[in-house]
């Protein structure tokens, strides 16, 4: 008997060395209930006359890397020098 | 990508308010709205005079979001903190919960009737449709759906104000300081907010002799 209710207490604190994936993820957000906001890579490419980026529609990847482009031209010690 | 995010280096920035002038003009900002302004602390004192450019820091962990009575905020997948107008109710709470004063609450008619309220969008638009008519009058540009960054920072003549991925913001600025190469302040709070501790008052500057305060 007090064999089972030692295992049972072990086993009860161990349960507090679980970890689980902890994501920034306020409960308000999960209760936004309003529109569904599309994401910027889903709109087609701008036109000339907009000069903004170019990617392929629907591919975050492609909006990200010349995101990054546009990140680097405030970097004036690689705008300049290089 | 990591959150979209602005850093705004005191160090650089001279009060000149094109950021507020570029949010203004990009979005179309009403009257009495500021989306953006620009701090000056210490103002007119020699060698202790700092200006910083305000705007929402878009918060990994949001107070406007978490006392908002109808949930109107939400996050983009870059980190952005947005919000649909058409859920707000213009209480103001978000008002109070913001350490950096970032919404706004347009007034109009006679009595000064609170609008809904309106703040930096990171040039990030709204809930409605991308590049619309419909959220430019609501929200104004969408510049990340032209593949742009918010135009604060894109126009700021002396890149004190950065805008992207905080990442790449980060590596800008922390090449910038070690170019820079100051002292031991060389990182940190002296860089950012000048010498001193938090909360240290300025130094007094010394009253040139035979003249009269």
């Amino acid at each position: 008997m007090r064999s089972a209710l030692l295992l049972f207490v072990a086993l009860f604190a161990l349960t507090a060395c679980g970890e689980r994936e902890q994501v920034i993820e306020p409960q308000s957000e999960k209760r936004y209930q309003g529109k569904r906001d599309g994401k910027p890579w889903d709109s087609e490419s701008p036109v000339a006359e907009l000069r903004g980026g170019k990617w392929t529609k629907g591919n975050q990847a492609s909006w990200e890397d010349q995101i990054k482009q546009r990140q680097l031209a405030q970097h004036e010690h690689k705008r300049i020098y290089q | 990508m990591a959150r979209m995010k602005f850093l705004c280096d005191a160090e650089r920035c001279i009060e000149c308010n094109g950021c507020v002038t570029a949010c203004k003009n990009e979005n179309e900002v009403p009257w009495g709205v500021n989306r953006r302004r620009v701090v000056t602390i210490n103002d007119g004192v020699v060698g202790a005079e700092k200006s910083i450019s305000v705007a929402c820091m878009h918060c990994s962990d949001a107070p406007c979001m978490a006392v908002c009575p109808v949930d109107c905020f939400y996050r983009t997948d870059d980190g952005v903190v947005l919000h649909d107008k058409d859920l707000c109710i213009g209480c103001g709470y978000c008002f109070y919960a913001c350490p950096f004063g970032a919404p706004q609450f347009p007034q109009a008619g006679a009595f000064g009737l609170r609008g809904k309220m309106d703040k930096c969008t990171f040039c990030a638009g709204g809930p409605e449709a991308d590049r619309s008519a419909a959220e430019f009058q609501k929200y104004g540009r969408n510049r990340l759906a032209e593949g742009k960054l918010p135009a604060c920072a894109e126009m700021c003549s002396t890149k004190a104000l950065l805008g992207g991925d905080g990442d790449v913001i980060a590596d800008i600025y922390r090449e910038r300081v070690l170019r820079r190469g100051k002292g031991s302040e060389v990182w940190g709070w002296g860089t950012a907010y000048g010498p001193g501790k938090p909360g240290a008052q300025p130094p007094q500057q010394q009253q040139p002799s035979g003249t009269r305060s």
